[in-house]
């Protein structure tokens, strides 16, 4: 029976409070959102909430990423996000973008790959869109991302309908030039936009399916604020009790990942036998009916959305490149080399060091240059692959560098002594540099490390296990 | 501690002799090219040693960044004789004097120049590149580490050594700046030094953090700056000069980033430097370094390096350094001076001249002609660098005497 079959969520820890923002223009903020750290990206997001979505069932057979903000305009993010996943080289890979309706289209296609005949498709979902500082959506938008896998056995929730409408109406939108989001007159794409085309998904989906409102536990939807999300609700029948939080206030409007990561929130709070109608919104709308099989095991929205730090407005302009600072005085790191990237692809992209035959000892190569002969034991070319990329660590010994060219400084560097052996130097991210210690437990997170070039070199960094 | 396996000892003790150097002033040097700064050095040591540059039968270049090729050299405008630019990163100067030394060794010319120079500040930057090969990081970008700074790399081992010896922020910071304080105190009497001032224990500690625990007077001057060396074989030096030195052991120890990729390195010592001192010091038939060698300079790039170097080469016990740094052993007033120049704390580090300027100071020393620095007759002088860092680098130890030993 053809289902989610597990989901996984990935919210940066950062956030940007409505005050500060409003202290910083002299206006009146409220709630806070989610702020991408100055090393993610939509790539590095998703690697994440993937990551999470995996852990311990089979690879699937299909890896859809949707966002409106893929880092590339022309290269396929889903290669790199599965890469990073250690996902088999057979794994398709598609990228849905161009609209805020990506995730839960994507989801559709996952849906029609595992009814062909795929064992398993995972679709991430994520966003880092920009308003214009100053400006009303600056406030509202939000970054993170979030991972469903649809499979044929052992669902956490069954899919029992599906519907879907397009409809060409310009509310938001960005030209291949615009960096901002831009968007007709406020009441105008509501009134004649979203309202009209969200009511209307939601009762043809259930008139399709003969079900009423009082069929369903949760009704999941995206809106492009939190009053446009109460009004829709209203207006369809629905007791407040049965409608899930937007979390609006608590990360902003995360755009494609919106709706798809609400019903992240309402599958991990629903009980069996629950039955939830789901739509995404762009351009049309998307709706699924899903029947609940069982409650996934792990982390809450709740248990992710605890752990946070506050930025001021100053570091938000930084980290997203919305003000030039000046170079640091040390000399300029030579841009990579496409060539030497491509033959340490494997450590690159899933972190991929050795192990020797001979000894044992599994070792990556601090440079990332191929390890050739074994460094305990001398033993020539008797390696197998090893994997570091999902061992944790201990901090082993660190650096507080105030010289390191970051956007968050002071940088953190540190000796990582892995579980089970080997060793790597590496940059630290997502840290409390009050709270770093020697011996404190790292995990490798996959982030941006620099840009040169106009490419974007993604690579592994440790952070504090929390 | 891994044996060191087999090398052969006292392969250069007493084969060759120092019977000239020069050394220019380091520091921002803004009025000199890198021209300048070698003719400066060699012209020192031509004049030094009492020969002219048509005697010099063949010579070495150490400079890591301020020129490709033996045609660096072509400002001294020596005719058509061998020359070789060496690189060895920090260990480059003496890697220089390695080449000079074992030519004349090996009987293949009677007198060899080893110069080294750098000129780093002409680029206008802080601090200096890694070893610029594309694709050196695992990003694909070529510099020190991951993005990390020098100072961050030298910083590992003073938060494992405070961890490890448990000593607290404090008392740590105290300890690394009583190592700036001496040097200091023996730059300010070295009018060559790049700094000449003398700074408290207080100043170093509340001074900016640069890379925890590190601050700005745990790190050296980036520096402009050439030294040179004349070598002839030792039966020939005393026809030169009545005070000759002599080298008594001299060996390089490079490993293959052991420490970097193989969780058992403890970051409160390291290989590289030890390997090196235990071959130079065989060589030179030193069983005791505490109380045979009579004064030293070693690789101070960052105050730590230096503490560590203490332990490495013998000088203290294993975490024992605090013990002699607070007791002052290690200053001019100490059983064993260091760093008697400034050390590349205020002597300054431009790296390819930094093995030869540390040369330069111990063959003043051992001539009895350092002046206000003078340690009381001294017998055995060492030298020491470290290219590179903790767990992926280059030890390099040299060590010169003021007499010959007899034959047994």
């Amino acid at each position: 029976m053809i289902g989610i079959t597990s989901v996984g969520a990935y919210i940066p820890r950062y956030r940007l409070s409505g005050e500060e923002i409003g202290r910083m223009w002299r206006t009146r903020g409220k709630g806070e959102k989610a702020v991408a750290g100055y090393d993610e990206d939509t790539i590095t997001m998703s690697v994440a909430a993937a990551l999470e979505c995996m852990k311990g069932l089979p690879a699937p057979e299909a890896l859809y990423y949707a966002t409106t903000t893929a880092p590339y305009r022309e290269k396929q993010a889903a290669c790199i996000v599965a890469g990073a996943c250690d996902l088999d080289k057979t794994c398709r890979t598609a990228d849905f973008t161009n609209t805020l309706r990506a995730g839960t289209t994507a989801l559709l296609a996952a849906l029609d790959a595992v009814k062909a005949g795929a064992s398993s498709a995972i679709v991430t979902a994520s966003d880092c869109r920009l308003g214009a500082p100053m400006g009303r959506f600056e406030q509202a938008l939000g970054d993170a991302a979030c991972a469903i896998m649809i499979g044929s056995t052992d669902a956490l929730a069954r899919i029992e309908g599906s519907y879907s409408i397009f409809r060409e109406f310009s509310d938001v939108w960005r030209t291949s030039k615009d960096h901002f989001l831009q968007s007709g007159e406020g009441r105008f794409i509501e009134e004649m936009g979203y309202l009209p085309a969200m009511r209307e998904i939601l009762s043809d989906t259930m008139k399709k399916y003969s079900l009423g409102p009082a069929d369903f536990a949760k009704v999941v939807f995206y809106a492009p604020d939190a009053r446009g999300h109460a009004s829709v609700a209203r207006g369809l029948g629905f007791d407040k009790t049965q409608v899930q939080d937007p979390m609006y206030d608590a990360i902003g409007n995360t755009g494609a990942a919106a709706a798809p990561l609400m019903l992240v929130a309402a599958l991990e709070e629903a009980s069996p036998g629950d039955r939830i109608l789901f739509a995404g919104y762009g351009d049309g709308c998307d709706a699924l009916i899903l029947r609940v099989e069982k409650r996934p095991s792990g982390r809450t929205m709740r248990d992710r959305l605890t752990k946070k730090v506050h930025i001021d407005y100053g570091s938000y302009l930084v980290w997203r490149d919305l003000l030039e600072v000046e170079r640091p005085s040390l000399p300029e790191r030579p841009a990579p080399s496409l060539s030497s990237r491509w033959r340490i692809r494997d450590t690159l992209s899933s972190l991929y060091g050795f192990k020797c035959r001979k000894c044992g000892t599994p070792q990556l190569h601090p440079l990332g240059q191929i390890v050739r002969v074994c460094v305990e034991c001398q033993a020539k070319d008797d390696f197998e692959r090893y994997k570091f990329s999902d061992k944790t660590g201990k901090l082993f010994t660190y650096a507080i560098d105030m010289l390191q060219p970051t956007k968050n400084p002071p940088g953190l560097n540190g000796v990582v002594d892995f579980d089970g052996g080997g060793r790597m130097i590496c940059e630290l991210t997502d840290y409390d540099v009050e709270k770093v210690h020697v011996g404190m437990p790292v995990q490798m997170t996959f982030r941006k490390m620099s840009q040169e070039k106009g490419i974007i070199n993604y690579f592994w960094k440790a952070k504090p296990i929390e | 501690m891994k044996s060191m396996g087999s090398f052969a000892v006292e392969s250069i003790r007493d084969k060759v002799a120092i019977i000239g150097m020069g050394c220019t002033r380091f520091g921002e040097r803004w009025d000199a090219g890198v021209e300048d700064l070698l003719v400066e050095a060699a012209y020192e040591a031509f004049e030094d040693a009492g020969v002219a540059p048509k005697d010099v039968q063949a010579a070495w270049l150490g400079t890591v960044f301020s020129g490709m090729s033996a045609m660096t050299l072509s400002p001294l405008g020596l005719q058509f004789i061998p020359m070789t630019r060496v690189e060895n990163m920090c260990a480059t100067g003496s890697e220089a004097l390695r080449g000079a030394a074992y030519a004349v060794a090996a009987g293949v010319c009677d007198m060899a120049l080893a110069i080294g120079v750098e000129k780093l500040k002409d680029s206008g930057l802080t601090g200096v590149r890694g070893p610029a090969v594309v694709g050196d990081n695992p990003d694909g970008s070529a510099c020190i580490g991951s993005g990390y700074s020098a100072p961050a790399s030298f910083a590992y081992l003073g938060t494992r050594y405070f961890h490890q010896y448990r000593i607290d922020r404090d008392e740590g910071k105290e300890l690394l700046a009583k190592i700036a304080v001496k040097n200091h105190q023996h730059g300010s009497l070295n009018p060559k030094a790049h700094f000449q001032n003398v700074i408290t224990v207080e100043q170093a500690v509340k001074a900016p953090i640069v890379a925890w625990p590190l601050g700005l007077f745990d790190c050296c001057g980036v520096s402009d700056g050439a030294a040179a060396a004349i070598v002839v074989r030792a039966a020939m030096a005393k026809n030169f000069r009545s005070d000759p030195i002599y080298i008594k052991g001299m060996a390089i120890s490079a490993g293959a980033r052991q420490g970097s990729m193989r969780s058992g390195y403890d970051y409160v010592h390291i290989d590289e430097n030890v390997f090196a001192g235990q071959q130079a010091y065989a060589q030179a038939g030193v069983k005791n370094p505490r109380k045979e060698i009579s004064c030293a300079e070693v690789h101070d790039c960052f105050s730590i390096n230096e503490l560590i170097t203490y332990e490495d080469l013998g000088f203290s016990r294993r975490g024992g350094a605090k013990e002699d740094i607070h007791a002052g052993a290690f200053t001019l007033q100490g059983d064993l001076p260091i760093n008697t120049d400034g050390g590349l704390k205020c002597f300054g580090h431009p790296l390819g001249a930094s093995g030869l300027r540390m040369l330069y100071e111990m063959y003043k020393q051992l001539q009895g002609k350092a002046g206000p620095r003078q340690v009381k007759n001294p017998r055995l002088a060492l030298t020491h660098n470290l290219g590179g860092n903790a767990g992926a680098g280059i030890g390099c130890v040299v060590i010169v005497g003021n007499e010959l030993n007899k034959k047994p």
